[in-house]
């Protein structure tokens, strides 16, 4: 019965997005202000039933309604209740109507918080959102409908792939989908903008909280599946340039460069059409994201279901909406006019320049996870680039990048002074200096680039905190002073700050790993591992039973010089319904390194394979990208995205110019 | 002139809807591409073994049919894969070889010890020469080849539990029949 409201709020959700997505398109075409009001309440609506919809199918799973088959494949009664929710969205189906949920979700948050946009702009983004959501409900129903019964239901599910059993995969989906939807506001809104064909700094004004949310919230979820990856593979690697990891990555790269670009449009007039197809290819690439991943054109880790058909559904939809969006791009960007214009030496030639790279590291991701594909499809000879590919072009382009963001904010807009900001920079240099040399001096014959790494870390560092510095003039004028600057400087300024910081702080992570250290023996109860001064013993193993699993669970006691350190439990964990045993490492970090120990095969003696690596500065990598989503919203709350500012500008036609990323 | 430019985008994402719409071709499965090699012999590989263990030869291996796997330590869908592959070997005596393609032999050498060892012999591809012969696309890959040294079937990506009882199974039992 719940199954079947849910099934039905589903099928309503498609008719009122159907007319959300015309009629207030025709009311602004014609001016009028009650048809243009009608996406409003579409957009409620539609929440509304897409959230029924999502909450029926959870109730399906937390009371283990076998007699829907998705249920019956994803779910079993011995299941975790967390892993049951989650579950939800652990496949196809389910992870389909959580990025229609998001997009609803995305969509209701227009309506609701949009006061200040004039009503046929608010209409016409509201209009397309309505237009990607038909798009997606219809593959849902059409293709992968998860309300689907059985008759009769069989006595217990299939259960879930142990290895999607684990806390950190349960959020990540939802953080991931809701920065991959989010984008879609951008999108809608460079759509909307090329229908009135009028980009004016208000407009960039509108579209920067958007971008800046959905940022955030990419950069969690990709934060949260590089973690994961990292302490349930076993491997201790974090980054794998797998086709989804890439997937969520190159959206991230190029929703980076929006963000940047929407500040010249904004500041300075200019850039527009840049800025409109980077927000087209920056939901794009979430669409190709989702479509490499669900129709099987590449395979990988989460590749669910993989089904030609859902494919070329997808690819219809990749053609109606990338297509469009880039046609009608193609007729009418040429009209938008630039506004300002600036040396290239500037604050503008410094985000161009942070647009050109992050936008070719993105191309050559795309080009590296897509390659395999070209070479087939030219029936040509076939070959893998993998990992070492991405090690050799991506990271070089990205060095250039971390240089330049130490010193970009440091230009002044329309004409900068270069050799200034150079010398305004000395600290960083003496900075830059000191991290080099003690790396070289500790790490004495190890690895020259990660001390290379280190030190392009502490340039940025360094860059960001002198210009911070140079804005609240400290040790210019008296403290006080400087205090009071600090107080009164703009939220989106800390943010910027607190941002790049971050990538400083992940850059020192990535750097760092290089000086990993890792040993493997063979362990009888009784013996040690040493490792990084650590000592490592292996008391016992026990059997520890599970929810839906059997445990090997070892005891293994860590000291430092004779001293107690800690007790470490990693796992092998054996699920007996799928046939499966995951590996369930054992992490003990002190924020600097981490102790990192996986268990492994047992033979018939009782001998253990125990693997151990210590990672120095590895949570670091984590740790930056939660500084820079944090840096992304301490900027979203910007009193200047709330208040007026932006409706009262666009109605006397110009902005007023209002801070955005520094002064 | 400047408007040409805006319709690079569009022009672009054409040619890339081609080579979605050729891959998603009828017959073009994800988990068994066509290839160029399918009923051609496999190409000649002669390699060190993993370890201490003997080199791998394709002239050794003749005379059974018998399955590679094109697997690394760095490749994550290889991870998924492995439970199976332990249980293809056990349960089922697959006469299963890994050839660990672009990986670091210390690092292959873990893999195994770590999760266990489903092959009956693992050869070293460093460099991925054989992997670029066989026309491997990605990792993990797996080959059936019958006793002639002739390439039967081409998996692509991991192995699913549906695919080896419906295709792989069947084929290696009437390949060792005929």
């Amino acid at each position: 019965m719940i199954t079947e409201l849910g099934h039905f709020a589903l099928i309503l959700a498609l008719f009122v997005a159907v007319i959300q997505s015309a009629v207030p398109l025709v009311g602004a075409a014609r001016r009028h202000l009650g048809w243009m009001a009608v996406g409003r309440s579409c957009a409620l609506i539609g929440f509304g039933l897409t959230a029924l919809s999502m909450l029926a199918l959870m109730h399906a799973y937390v009371t283990s309604d076998f007699t829907v088959i998705n249920v019956v494949q994803n779910s079993h009664t011995d299941k975790p209740l967390l892993y049951k929710i989650t579950g939800v969205w652990g496949n196809h189906e389910g992870s389909m109507l959580l990025w229609v949920f998001m997009l609803s979700l995305c969509a209701a948050a227009v309506a609701l918080f949009s006061d200040n946009l004039p009503p046929a702009l608010r209409a016409r983004v509201l209009a397309v959102q309505g237009m990607i959501a038909v798009g997606f409900l219809l593959f849902i129903l059409l293709t992968s409908n998860p309300f689907l019964r059985t008759f009769p239901p069989p006595p217990n599910g299939n259960g879930l792939n142990p290895v999607l059993q684990d806390p950190g995969l349960a959020f990540h989906p939802p953080f991931l989908y809701l920065g991959y939807v989010g984008f879609s506001v951008a999108f809608s809104f460079a759509v909307a903008a090329l229908i009135e064909g009028r980009v004016d700094p208000a407009w960039a004004r509108w579209v920067r909280p958007w971008t800046l949310a959905s940022w955030c919230a990419l950069t969690v979820g990709i934060a949260m599946g590089s973690w994961w990856a990292y302490y349930t593979l076993g491997w201790g690697g974090w980054w794998f340039w797998d086709p989804v990891e890439n997937a969520s990555f190159m959206p991230w790269l190029v929703g980076t460069a929006l963000i940047h670009s929407s500040i010249v449009v904004e500041k300075r007039d200019t850039l527009k059409s840049w800025t409109i197809l980077l927000a087209i290819i920056t939901f794009s690439l979430s669409l190709v994201g989702t479509f490499l991943v669900r129709s099987g054109v590449l395979t990988s880790v989460h590749a669910f279901a993989t089904d030609p058909e859902r494919g070329s559904f997808i690819l219809l939809l990749l053609i109606a909406a990338i297509g469009g969006s880039l046609t009608l791009y193609a007729i009418r960007a040429p009209a938008l006019k630039g506004g300002g214009l600036f040396a290239p030496i500037s604050r503008e030639g410094a985000l161009v320049l942070n647009n050109l790279l992050l936008s070719c590291g993105c191309a050559t991701v795309f080009l590296g996870t897509l390659y395999p594909l070209f070479l087939d499809a030219m029936g040509g000879p076939k070959l893998s680039v993998g990992f070492p590919f991405f090690n050799r072009t991506f990271a070089p382009m990205m060095v250039p990048m971390l240089i330049a963001v130490g010193i970009g904010p440091m230009l002044a807009w329309k004409r900068g002074d270069l050799l200034g900001a150079l010398q305004r920079l000395w600290v960083a240099y003496v900075a830059t200096a000191l991290v080099v040399l003690i790396a070289f001096y500790v790490t004495y014959g190890g690895p020259m680039l990660a001390v290379f790494g280190l030190g392009l870390s502490a340039w940025l560092f360094a860059a960001v905190l002198t210009e911070f510095a140079e804005r609240i003039r400290l040790f210019r004028v008296p403290f006080p002073e400087s205090a009071r600057r600090a107080i009164h400087l703009p939220r989106s300024a800390y943010g910027m700050t607190f941002a790049h910081l971050g990538l400083a702080v992940s850059v020192a992570g990535f750097a760092a790993s290089a000086y990993a250290q890792e040993a493997i023996e063979i362990l009888r109860p009784g013996g040690s591992i040493s490792i990084a001064g650590y000592q490592l013993t292996l008391e016992h193993v026990d059997h520890v039973p599970g929810p839906n699993y059997v445990a090997d669970d070892a005891a293994i006691r860590v000291t430092r010089g004779g001293d107690f350190i800690a007790m470490m439990h990693p796992q092998r964990r054996f699920f007996p319904l799928q046939q499966q045993t995951t590996g369930e490492t054992a992490i003990r970090t002190n924020l600097l390194a981490d102790l990192y120990v996986a268990l492994g095969d047992t033979n018939t003696e009782g001998d253990w394979t125990v693997r151990v690596y210590w990672k120095p500065l590895v949570p670091w990598i984590w740790m930056g990208a939660i500084i820079m989503a944090f840096g992304g919203l301490v900027s979203l709350s910007d009193r200047r995205w709330r208040v007026g500012a932006a409706a009262r500008a666009s109605r006397r036609g110009s902005a007023q110019p209002v801070p955005a990323a520094g002064e | 002139m400047r408007r040409a430019l805006y319709l690079l985008p569009l022009v672009l994402f054409v040619v890339l809807v081609g080579y979605f719409a050729t891959s998603l071709r009828p017959g073009h499965d994800s988990q068994e591409l066509p290839s160029a090699m399918i009923a051609k012999p496999a190409p000649a590989f002669d390699i060190v073994g993993l370890g201490d263990s003997r080199g791998l030869t394709l002239d050794g291996l003749k005379g059974h049919p018998f399955v590679i796997n094109f697997f690394a330590s760095w490749c994550v869908p290889c991870r998924i894969e492995h439970p199976l592959l332990m249980r293809l070997a056990e349960q089922n005596h697959l006469p299963l070889y890994g050839i660990a393609y672009k990986d670091k032999p210390d690092d292959s050498t873990r893999l195994l010890a770590t999760f266990g060892d489903p092959y009956r012999q693992v050869g070293v591809d460093r460099d991925g020469r054989v992997g670029l012969d066989f026309g491997v696309y990605g990792v993990p890959e797996t080959y059936v080849i019958d006793s002639a040294g002739v390439i039967r079937r081409r998996f692509v990506g991991p192995l699913t539990a549906e695919t080896v009882d419906k295709d792989l199974l069947p084929l290696l039992k009437q390949l060792g029949q005929s």
